[in-house]
């Protein structure tokens, strides 16, 4: 009675033999929709993400891929659709009304299910972020149809069915699940997941207007008000090119501080394995992996972490892993590209020296400031 | 006030372990658990309880054995415990699961008072995908709120609630209506040691269990396997990266080392680094 899968080894091997029996009034529906998420004006990275997955599934199906924005009428919701061309969308579907200034679970449900009534995809993909989850599960129990959540890879198997892979039980393993016999096949995929794809200017497509049919008194919910977060860099560790993280090897909290100078050398975020966020040594914003965030880095250094499989997730996509670490049979030297077998309380602020000389000879003799008590300020600009 | 929190019994994940060979998960002797997200749930209604006065009714879909995570939840000082057992429910996934836990709801509503709130967790460890708490309120018909961090003020005579919820970028602060469904986020409060006195209530309190029928479940093809849109094909373990990590070699200046393999093994990556170190 687990929600998704039973034990693997049973129940997994009952449902493979389930048939595709798509029912004909299923046969119309066609074409892959990404569902283009923005708050506050501005976009969510992973909708790109997904649409270069999206293209994939839709050149392989040999269908269009549909770019679905909803939001405020205005400048943000027009640059919205016509980004979506140059992300790879063939179309773009758009609903825009003043009533969907503020997400609102509400009025967001109502156009997402009417433009998947009206229009009939395939497959409709969206970003496993708060609001994406929120919504899609929604408009999935809404239209009684599957959806599985926080896949790590999508395909389209030889029966033009939708595989979507996730990780299972706590992330030692991963599972493929189909939506057979319904429609549309819903996934949500968490942000840096998906690779980003290539932004190319194109002539926009077609953009089809819906509209809403929906008045505020409609709608029950009120927003009161928004309260952004103070610290930008929280959200932007996902999206960081450099990522310096510390796990427990490291010893204390003091320790930490090493991880932290050596970002701030690097202009790069830090991060932090699981045990340091319960430990209270660091803020759950920071723990990266599978309970938290995603990265996909230029260059990730990861300072006395064992590489448990729910640390790996959240960092299989960098371009680049350093590992340090005393043990030699530490299970993260599987899958880092470079390892260094030692102390890393010694080694991080050689590093930090070292790299600081490299990079900028110019500050060599200036020492870099740190506020020892808190993170180091990223100064930009001239 | 009448709160339903439904909770969830999961294998203590920490503890799970793949067998190298089949794949398979060893299952023997993995203790379970009332799922961690979940207590965060509990304690918010029980916090509400508390200043409002009525009364908690925890429910759970699962095998015989999860009355287990029912007693543990009634030391919290729940005053009702639901079980909901049925074979049918087995293989569910979670669509299957609202409509099951759904209909369970609306009959403890007709049996002991219609909920003002619903509590689930965020997510679970095992399932883990937060859609059965939008899938129940949308089952329900009622209102939802999700991630939330705190709850603001709640008018039981205008049947109104002010949440804070998490949202990209920043918390947004929403009224809505009761009944509503609320999925609290994690580390917003901590579960209390449960009074002496309900510890002992626990342990003797009856558990309403309910098979599919007694729930009022109509249509059993919506529920278990066969309710379930999704079907899972393939369970496989992750593959192995072919080559293992390139290790530097001990030496005198082992941070110059590192540094000069970095930059042999991936060149262009001095021209980024400067530019981004440039901004310190
Ligand atoms: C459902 C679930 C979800 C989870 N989600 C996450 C998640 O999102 N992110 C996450 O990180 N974890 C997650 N975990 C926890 C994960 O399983 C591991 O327990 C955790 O990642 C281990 O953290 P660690 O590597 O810092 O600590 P440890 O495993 O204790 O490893 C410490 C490492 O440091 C090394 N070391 C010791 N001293 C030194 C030194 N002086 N210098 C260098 N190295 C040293 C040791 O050799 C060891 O390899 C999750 C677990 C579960 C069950
Ligand atoms: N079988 C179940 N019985 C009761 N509640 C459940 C069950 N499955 C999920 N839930 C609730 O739904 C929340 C989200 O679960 P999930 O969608 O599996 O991540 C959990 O935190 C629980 O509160």
């Amino acid at each position: 009675m687990t929600n998704v899968i039973k034990a693997p080894a049973s129940s997994a091997a009952g449902r493979a033999a389930a048939k595709k029996e798509l029912p004909e009034h299923f046969r119309a529906y066609k074409h892959v929709w990404v569902f283009v998420e923005q708050e506050r004006g501005e976009v969510h990275p992973v909708s790109w993400e997904l649409m270069g997955a999206g293209r994939r599934l839709a050149d392989k199906l040999k269908v269009d891929l549909a770019a679905v924005v909803i939001g405020p009428e205005g400048e943000a919701a027009r640059n919205a659709a016509l980004q979506s061309f140059s992300y790879g969308a063939n179309l773009v579907y758009l609903v825009a009304d003043q009533v969907l200034a503020d997400y609102r679970n509400e009025a967001y449900t109502k156009a997402l299910t009417d433009l998947v009534n009206s229009y009939k995809p395939e497959i409709l993909l969206l970003g496993a972020t708060t609001l994406g989850r929120d919504l899609a599960g929604s408009v999935a129990t809404t239209l009684l149809t599957g959806l599985t959540a926080d896949c790590t890879e999508l395909d389209v198997d030889s029966d033009g069915s939708l595989a979507a892979t996730r990780p299972t039980f706590g992330g030692s393993l991963l599972c493929t699940i189909y939506t057979l016999n319904y429609r549309p096949q819903m996934a949500t995929v968490r942000p840096r997941v998906m690779p980003m794809p290539e932004c190319i200017a194109r002539d926009p497509g077609r953009i089809i207007l819906h509209s809403l049919d929906l008045i505020e008194a409609d709608i029950v919910s009120k927003v009161l008000s928004f309260v952004p977060d103070r610290d930008s860099s929280i959200s932007s560790l996902a999206y960081a090119d450099v990522v310096v993280a510390g796990g427990l090897g490291l010893g204390s909290v003091e320790n930490f501080e090493l991880v932290r100078q050596l970002a701030a050398v690097l202009g790069a975020e830090h991060g932090c394995s699981r045990p340091l966020v319960q430990k209270g040594w660091v803020t759950s914003d920071r723990q990266i992996g599978q309970t938290g965030k995603t990265i996909r880095p230029k260059l990730y250094i990861a300072a006395g972490i064992s590489g448990a499989i729910q640390h790996r997730v959240g960092v299989e996509g960098a371009d680049l892993i350093i590992a340090i670490n005393t043990d030699k049979n530490a299970p993260i030297f599987d899958f880092a590209h470079i390892g260094v077998v030692t102390d890393a309380v010694r080694l991080l602020p050689a590093l930090a020296a070292a790299f600081q000389a490299r990079l900028s000879p110019r500050l060599r003799d200036r020492v870099v400031s740190h506020d020892f008590r808190g993170a180091p300020q990223r100064r930009r600009g001239p | 006030m009448h709160n339903v929190v439904c909770i969830k019994q999961v294998p203590d994940s920490a503890q799970i372990r793949v067998h190298p060979v089949t794949n398979t998960i060893m299952r023997q002797g993995v203790p379970t658990i009332i799922n961690p997200y979940d207590l965060f749930a509990l304690e918010a209604a029980l916090e509400l309880r508390d200043k409002f006065g009525g009364e908690i009714t925890v429910v759970t879909m699962g095998p015989p054995s999860a009355e287990d995570s029912l007693r543990k939840a009634l030391t919290f000082g729940a005053e009702r415990a639901v079980l909901l057992t049925d074979r049918c429910f087995a293989g569910a996934d979670t669509l299957a699961t609202t409509y099951a836990l759904a209909t369970a709801i609306r009959k403890i509503g007709k049996d002991y008072g219609q909920p003002d709130l619903i509590f689930t967790g965020k997510q679970t460890i095992d399932g883990d995908t937060a859609q059965v708490g939008p899938g129940i309120a949308k089952r329900l018909q009622v209102m939802q709120l999700t991630y939330v961090v705190k709850i603001g003020a709640l008018d039981l005579t205008a049947r109104t609630i002010e949440a804070e919820r998490r949202s990209e970028g920043g918390v947004q602060v929403l009224r809505t209506r009761l009944p509503c469904l609320i999925t609290m986020l994690e580390a917003t409060n901590q579960i209390r040691r449960g009074a002496m006195a309900d510890a002992l209530r626990a342990a003797r309190a009856p558990i309403v269990k309910w098979s599919a029928q007694d729930a009022g479940v109509e249509d059993i093809s919506k529920c278990g396997l066969k309710g379930s849109p999704t079907v899972v094909k393939r369970v496989f373990a992750p593959s192995a990266r072919a080559d293992k990590a390139t290790l530097v070699e001990p030496s005198e200046e082992p941070a110059q080392a590192l540094i000069d393999t970095i930059f042999k093994h991936q060149p262009k990556l001095e021209a980024d680094l400067a530019a981004l170190a440039g901004n310190v």
